[in-house]
């Protein structure tokens, strides 16, 4: 046992940081790592406090290094951080990748009963180490070695001094299911490495979480969101093959799927999952498909075939960096180009690229009624930044969600409908649609090129009213879709630009900046097809200097504006490493351009 | 209803004698028979000649992809199980393209009735080996012969789950109705297997040459084993008619969401989320 440690504060007359704490638990695939770190989130938010959980891992299911990082703060901060203040190493693995970004005043807590760490060396640089017995707390109790990871967020919870129902409430709910007896024993370990804590490092560690009032948040990643807004927007047919990082949705929506009265169809491969879905779509049930790039890569051909039979399609797109498997549990933008572009010849396509779970949520609810009202494909394109990060996020207004159904027809009106067309030549491009089992309904979706009954038609004359009344469709639709979102001073020295899920970061990135006086703000783009040509040549002419920030090799959006606009955004962070984006990076990039 | 109330008007256009012909005529006849109203009859057609029945078919349809039409026609089966789901496709499209889609849809008993047009050739591209080609079939494609041995696809259907596995001719209309009766009445997956000359491509496979060889089964084997050592009879005689039929739940008979409506059907208001939601706190 360890001699109680003196509190480096007392000595040396510094203040206590509140709640401002960056956690990361280390350890091998197989260990918990996920299930604790969730644990230990909800346990932060009950107590009023917001976080923000990042997760990474290798591609394997035994061993590897797996960590889950929770940034803790008295506001939403939706973004990594890379220093660590307090590291709970499950094994001495942790310690060696992970213990060069202990910050000052930072704390580990560690089983000195399975590996040794020289204290003197850490504290050489203001670390301190918190050693716990974890197995034998973990044995005492009764459970082994599977509960040495609730010891240990005992443990964390005690020495950052919250009130230990925060976590026996959350190990209760999520252990319910499994049986009081499992509930018991994982409230014991907490306990355990709870009051050991508490007795040999009382007060002393350097950073304090402390209760707020804060409204209650789910703590919840963005595939969370994309499935819940896919049911509450009445998705009743998901059909989807694995693929990481989207298959959370999957796992997600089958585990819900009878609360939510909807199929969830894990099919032999994405083509199958994509015309099924296409299949499903035409007989009126609203259907989405997930996937990652390469499964989207499969799904290419049919989802030309969505837009030619004009079947509303949601397409749920979780990036990860390629080509090939490329990095499976990594993160990147790199499809964007692939997404516009995809499928043979032109179709209206409506992109979304949400960039928090809010945004997923909402997004995902808006993608199947902009898919039915103009009957064409949809895609939320996400990444596995935005899909298994852990947000601590405002609760959803549900009534904000009204389902729109589109153009179908009734039975009556199709009776009253004299030679019905159901490619009609329009004014907006949306045709009226039948349901098969409606009288006076029957047509042909065709694939191949058609006339206004779905006839094979390869006219010239018919070619480019049909050609030009599909793509018209996206010219109806950018009427009501929002432009990009302009945040921070509209007056500003740099106006950083980017998509999707580094939101998060670069609003981070614009606090730091204030902070060092420099006046920045940020063009954040979510509806990124049909592309808000005016709105963005509108703020970015009038920019003084640019800076992009992707996840890809190229600068793909950055290109895309240049293309829409003529604008030429110069400066670029380029990020294709498979991290996420860093607040201090975007920060030092736009300090050097300015 | 009578046959031509199946028929759009437009005029066919297979090539004069094609084998397309006779199924078209049966499919019409069987929906007569089975007296199926247009509407509530669903057909998905694959890319190839038999394709273009899209066209001249009176009933709702989709005109798919080449080799993808049975998971169409499984998602429109899934979203309203009371709809009658055919599938129209060729040798290449189900057996090449999109074999997986086969095994798959068998395994599930998806409750569809899958005719392929199997001419040994494909005759839309204008003349190269299909899946079920002949070893040394000399095609544009193939000059050297085709190297393959061609796929068996009742046996292969039989082995992959499907409940009703069958073969049909084309030249014999009144064979064929009564057969596509019974695979659309049978619940759960129906492969129904119909030779089919093409004139133009393939000369050896016409009409006379299976007039001759071709005979009727007696009845559907129960037993698997003996169906598939059935299937590989094609040399001096050629069987035709159900080779194996199975009773099993068909896939929607197994979904508890549709124990009471179809997909469609379910309402799309007042849908409530805050019970999924209490998880996230």
């Amino acid at each position: 046992m360890v001699a109680l440690l003196q509190n480096p504060f007392k000595a040396n007359g510094r203040k206590i940081k509140i709640n401002d704490l960056n956690l990361k638990i280390g350890g091998e695939a197989g260990f918990g790592i996920m299930a604790s770190g969730l644990i230990f989130a909800k346990a932060v938010n009950r107590a009023g406090l917001s976080t923000f959980g990042y997760v990474e891992y290798p591609s394997l299911v035994r061993g590897g290094h797996n960590t889950y990082q929770i940034k803790v703060t008295s506001k939403p901060y939706f973004a990594p951080e890379k220093q660590v203040d307090l590291l709970i190493a499950l094994n001495k693995n942790t310690v060696d990748v992970d213990g060069a970004n202990l910050g000052p005043f930072s704390g580990v807590i560690f089983n000195d009963e399975e590996f040794k760490l020289e204290s003197s060396e850490f504290e050489k640089k203001n670390v301190f180490l918190y050693p716990v017995p974890l197995e034998k707390i973990a044995t005492e109790v009764g459970g082994g070695k599977l509960v040495v990871n609730t010891v240990a967020l005992g443990a964390a919870l005690a020495l950052v001094g919250l009130d230990f129902q925060y976590l026996s409430s959350v190990l209760t709910n999520t252990f319910r299911q499994k049986g009081e007896q499992v509930v018991n024993l994982n409230i014991k370990s907490a306990r355990g490495g709870y009051d050991y804590v508490r007795e040999k490092y009382a007060d002393h560690f350097s950073f304090k979480l402390e209760k707020l009032d804060g409204p209650p948040k789910f703590v919840m990643s963005g595939n969370e969101a994309i499935a819940l807004g896919a049911i509450a927007a009445g998705c009743k047919m998901y059909v989807s093959y694995p693929m990481t990082p989207s298959s959370s949705i999957l796992h997600y929506l089958a585990d819900h799927q009878l609360k939510a009265d909807m199929i969830v169809k894990h099919c032999a491969d994405e083509i199958e999952a994509i015309d099924m879905a296409i299949g499903g779509s035409f007989a009126g049930v609203r259907t989405a498909v997930g996937t990652s790039g390469g499964g989207f890569a499969l799904m290419a051909e049919s989802y030309g075939l969505a837009g030619i039979l004009e079947t509303p399609l949601v397409v749920i797109n979780v990036q990860r960096p390629g080509p090939a498997t490329g990095m499976p549990t990594w993160t990147g933008q790199p499809d964007l180009d692939f997404v516009m572009y995809a499928g043979q010849d032109e179709f209206p396509k409506i992109i979304i690229a949400p960039g928090d779970p809010a945004g997923a949520f909402y997004g995902t609810a808006q993608a199947f009624n902009l898919a039915a009202e103009y009957q064409t494909t949809v895609m939320i394109l996400s990444d596995k930044f935005l899909g298994e990060s852990i947000y601590g996020t405002e609760e959803f207004d549900t009534n904000k969600i009204k389902i729109e159904e589109g153009g179908i027809l009734s039975e009556s009106e199709l009776l009253n409908t004299e030679n019905y067309k159901r490619y009609e030549f329009t004014e907006t491009g949306v045709s009226p649609r039948s349901l098969p089992g409606q009288k006076s309904g029957k047509y042909v979706a065709n694939s191949y090129e058609h006339d206004e009954f779905g006839f094979v038609s390869e006219d010239p004359d018919n070619r480019v009213s049909m050609m030009t009344k599909r793509m018209k469709k996206l010219v109806t639709a950018s009427n009501g879709l929002p432009g990009p979102t302009l945040y921070g001073e509209v007056e500003a020295k740099i106006t950083l630009v980017g998509w999707g899920s580094s939101k998060g970061p670069i609003l981070k990135a614009l606090d730091l900046l204030k902070q060092e006086g420099i006046s920045a703000n940020f063009l954040h783009f979510v509806y990124i097809s049909p592309f808000p040509i005016e709105a963005t040549a509108k703020i970015l002419s009038s920019a003084k200097k640019t800076l992009i920030c992707e996840g890809n090799y190229t600068g793909q959006l950055a290109r895309l504006i240049r293309e829409k606009t003529g604008i030429e955004i110069k400066r670029g962070l380029l990020k294709f490493d498979g991290r996420p984006f860093y607040p201090e990076e975007i920060a030092k990039a736009a300090k050097e351009a300015v | 209803m009578e046959a031509h109330d199946f028929e759009t008007g437009h005029k066919p256009t297979w090539c004069p004698g094609c084998g397309n012909y006779g199924i078209w005529q049966s499919l019409k006849n069987a929906f007569v028979k089975l007296n199926t109203s247009q509407e509530e009859i669903v057909v998905v057609y694959g890319i190839g000649c038999h394709g273009n029945m899209a066209n001249f078919l009176n009933v709702y349809g989709v005109g798919s992809l080449h080799g993808r039409s049975i998971p169409v026609a499984c998602g429109v089966k899934m979203a309203n199980h009371r709809l009658k789901v055919v599938v129209i496709v060729g040798d290449g499209d189900t057996y090449g393209e999109g074999v997986n889609h086969l095994l798959s849809a068998a395994r599930g008993n998806h409750d569809i009735t899958v005719i392929v047009h199997n001419n040994e050739i494909y005759g839309l591209t204008t003349g190269q080996a299909s899946p079920t080609s002949e070893k040394g079939t000399k095609t544009k494609s193939t000059p050297l012969g085709v190297i393959e041995e061609p796929l068996n696809p009742l046996a292969t259907a039989i082995i992959s789950g499907a409940s009703f596995v069958s073969r049909g001719f084309a030249g014999d209309t009144d064979a064929l109705r009564d057969l596509i009766c019974a695979g659309i009445e049978h619940s759960g997956f129906s492969l129904i297997d119909v030779l089919q000359p093409c004139l133009t491509f393939e000369k050896v496979h016409n009409f006379d040459f299976l007039r001759e060889k071709i005979y009727k089964l007696e009845k559907a084997e129960k037993d698997k084993e003996a169906a598939i050592k059935k299937t590989f009879e094609w040399s001096e005689k050629i069987p035709v008619g159900v080779f194996y039929q199975e009773e099993k739940p068909a896939f929607t008979d197994q979904l508890p969401q549709l124990k009471e409506d179809t997909l469609v059907e379910k309402p799309l208001k007042d849908i409530k989320i805050d019970e999924l939601l209490k998880e996230f706190i």
